[in-house]
């Protein structure tokens, strides 16, 4: 249960070996805090420096296209560890040079990021509706917002993987389960090393810090760092040669 | 019985959760198609007016139950001096059926807005603390429902276990459906007031060391905002209850109808209010509060006056706008005097301004196992939930309170973990024990519980 601060008791990480959402962890991490479960394909050990002494991580396997499993999944984290009061939807990948011109490549991606988001997705909301509180964070990207030529096929499941995302978080208004959507720019991990960085790029523990202050106050979408919402607002109605000039 | 899915928080607005509410008699609940239909497996619990200030009254996808009174729901025994009084009736609705019959209730809190079963749930204290005990001290018997939609009256003698497991139970051991219990007789429904200016912590505590004997009713208002030499400075407010020959002295004209209680009812603040309680206000507030006392001065005040003056302000806590607060109240031993001392000084150090803190000295336990008052002194505060730092503060003063044997009262709860209330409760495994007992399958269950690790 989160207590007056908003403070969780207990957090699932879909995606358990994730930079951002390891950040997240750290940021929400305080003295109300006992449990943390990182699902991750494998389930094998994977560990948080610096949590409180008091907070117990425990790993498990969860494979994001075992869509038949998230269901059960979900109900045996739930008959371990209690009511999860935040879950970070934090796995997705890339893809790779070949993702924009393959299609099983592509096909591929879109199986992780979007119809495992999807499926895991509706597992974890059908138990928060049923405790009647906790809060769905989506790790989302602003690829999504308005795709580039360079790696549309990646904004293509980001944009499908938000929209799921608001479109739940409507769903569930008057459940007492929340959906909050987060949008960060280019972040500095794993996940992009060797990349050239993109105007506004920020770190896990920028995100995490949106992350945490969107929950205490209860926002349905943040963007990170929060400049990028104006940003966006423009860049989605530029006009295409522009958009086009500006992806390079 | 009518039910709805409606969202709940505590009297602070904080950690709302979603429930099936439902709205039922004590004998609808009893009935066939009664308690077992509406208990899932996240279980029930009763809330009465919302006065918790966290989550004790609220339970996340599983049912909360507000009781219907019945068809007499308040019998006054005169001859006795006891009231059979439904679990579901406020202290204001009793107040008004019984002042102008001559009596008052044992114990009131800072609002008439409880209601009875919600008193013996919490085992509430008030003023009078110091002279006479808890809410619990005071009852008699008590009809409850059970986990297994059984009804049955309980009393100290026959139930014993269940009986202290129940006074400070959080309703965790079964529905309060009735509770019957002493009346105080009084003439008038006025009280006889001592306020004065007290300039120093340490002046405070040797007042009310000294006067409280000569006072059935006593509390400071301490201004948390003060520092250095007028560290813990106070307004210290004392009373007993008036006669009729008080009344004819001091306020000839209000001696011709004593007991008329009939206190108006004043405006909401209206929802969506933003926060209007910033630092500088609440510092001009405690400025104010303390010079506008005299620096003695012998009055007579009503019962609102005197006990619920934030009654006269309806729904006051939008005033914290849309976070919410918290209200954190704990008791230390009266040998840890100076750890009070310390924690008035960290608060005021830490200029998380706090308006409405209040200091009362407490008498005897009452013999509930998860009763919050023990000898000591309590300290209360408003804190809005908003602000950034404050629970590390609040973690701070857990420690020392804690480790002076003191402990944190649950119905103002809503930032407390396992630990400190393992801590606060030495019989806190006792306790679970009888509620297992009686309560093997987990009937009763809330969001405080879970938190707590109390079920």
């Amino acid at each position: 249960m989160m207590n007056a601060f908003e403070q969780p008791q207990t957090i699932l990480v879909l995606g358990g070996r994730s930079e951002i959402a390891h950040a997240i962890v750290t940021e929400l991490a305080s003295p109300a805090l006992t449990t943390v479960v990182l699902a991750h394909r494998g389930g094998d050990v994977v560990t948080i420096d610096g949590l409180p002494d008091g907070v117990t991580v425990h790993c498990v396997a969860f494979d994001a296209i075992d869509h038949h499993t998230h269901e059960e999944f979900v109900a045996k984290v739930v008959a371990e560890h209690g009511d999860l009061d935040v879950v970070v939807q934090a796995f997705g990948q890339l893809g790779g040079d070949d993702v924009n011109t393959d299609p099983v490549a592509a096909s591929e991606l879109v199986e992780v990021n979007v119809v495992g988001a999807v499926s895991s997705g509706l597992a974890v909301a059908a138990r928060l509706r049923a405790q009647g509180h906790g809060v769905l964070v989506v790790l989302s990207s602003v690829a999504g917002v308005r795709t580039r030529p360079s790696n549309f096929v990646y904004g293509a499941t980001k944009a499908g993987q938000d929209a799921f995302a608001t479109g739940l978080g409507h769903a569930l208004v008057g459940s007492g389960a929340r959906v909050m959507t987060v949008r960060p720019g280019f972040v500095r991990s794993a996940m992009t090393e060797g990349m050239d960085e993109a105007p506004f790029a920020c770190d896990p523990s920028d995100v995490a810090e949106a992350v945490a202050s969107g929950l205490r106050r209860r926002k349905s979408v943040v963007w990170a760092p929060g400049m990028l919402r104006g940003v966006f607002t423009v860049l989605r109605v530029l006009p295409g040669f522009l958009w086009r000039k500006l992806d390079r | 019985m009518e039910s709805e899915q409606r969202v709940l928080t505590g009297w602070g607005r904080t950690a709302p959760t979603v429930a099936t509410v439902v709205r039922a008699t004590a004998d609808e609940l009893s009935s066939d198609e009664g308690l077992s239909t509406i208990v899932g497996d996240r279980g029930a619990i009763a809330r009465g007016l919302g006065r918790s200030y966290g989550d004790p009254a609220q339970n996340g996808g599983g049912a909360v139950i507000e009781l219907m009174p019945g068809s007499e729901p308040i019998r006054l025994d005169a001859a006795a001096g006891i009231a059979h009084v439904d679990a579901g009736v406020s202290l204001d609705v009793l107040l008004r059926e019984i002042v102008p019959q001559g009596w008052f209730v044992p114990v009131t809190p800072g609002t008439r807005f409880v209601t009875v079963g919600g008193a013996v749930a919490s085992d509430i204290h008030g003023k009078g603390h110091h002279a006479d005990g808890s809410f619990g001290a005071h009852v008699v018997r008590m009809g409850m429902l059970f986990a297994d939609g059984t009804r049955r009256s309980i009393t100290a003698g026959t139930d014993p276990d269940l009986w202290w497991a129940t006074i400070g139970g959080m309703g965790l051991t079964g529905v309060i459906t009735d509770v019957s219990f002493r009346v105080i007789p009084v003439e008038t429904r006025h009280f006889v007031v001592e306020t004065r200016r007290v300039p120093h912590f340490d002046e405070l505590v040797e007042a009310m060391e000294t006067s409280d004997r000569n006072y059935r009713y006593s509390v400071a208002w301490i201004d948390l905002v003060a520092t250095g030499k007028h560290l813990g400075r106070s307004v210290l407010s004392m009373g007993n209850h008036a006669t009729v020959d008080d009344l004819r002295e001091m306020k000839p004209g209000l001696a011709e109808r004593p007991l008329d209680f009939d206190p108006r009812s004043f405006p909401d603040v209206p929802p969506g209010f933003p926060n209007v309680l910033p630092r500088p206000a609440v510092r001009a507030f405690n400025e104010l509060w303390y010079r506008k006392t005299p620096k003695q001065h012998h009055g007579i005040e009503s019962i609102t006056q005197f006990f619920h003056p934030l009654d006269m302000v309806g729904q006051w806590t939008r005033l914290y706008g849309s976070h919410g607060f918290l209200q954190y109240q704990f008791v230390v031993p009266f040998d840890a005097v100076d750890t009070m001392r310390t924690i008035v000084a960290r608060i005021a150090d830490e200029g998380h301004a706090s308006f409405l803190a209040v200091l009362k000295r407490f008498g005897a336990e009452s013999g509930g196992l998860l009763s919050f008052p023990k000898p000591g002194w309590t300290l209360t505060l408003d804190l809005p939930a908003g602000v950034g730092g404050l629970d590390s503060l609040l973690t701070e003063l857990d420690t020392l309170v804690l480790g002076v044997g003191g402990r944190h009262y649950l119905a103002k709860d809503s930032f407390a973990t396992p630990e400190v209330v393992r801590a606060g409760y030495p019989r806190l495994e006792e306790w679970k024990a009888i509620r297992y007992g009686i309560d093997p399958h987990g009937v009763w269950a809330s969001d405080q519980a879970r938190r707590l690790q109390l079920i």
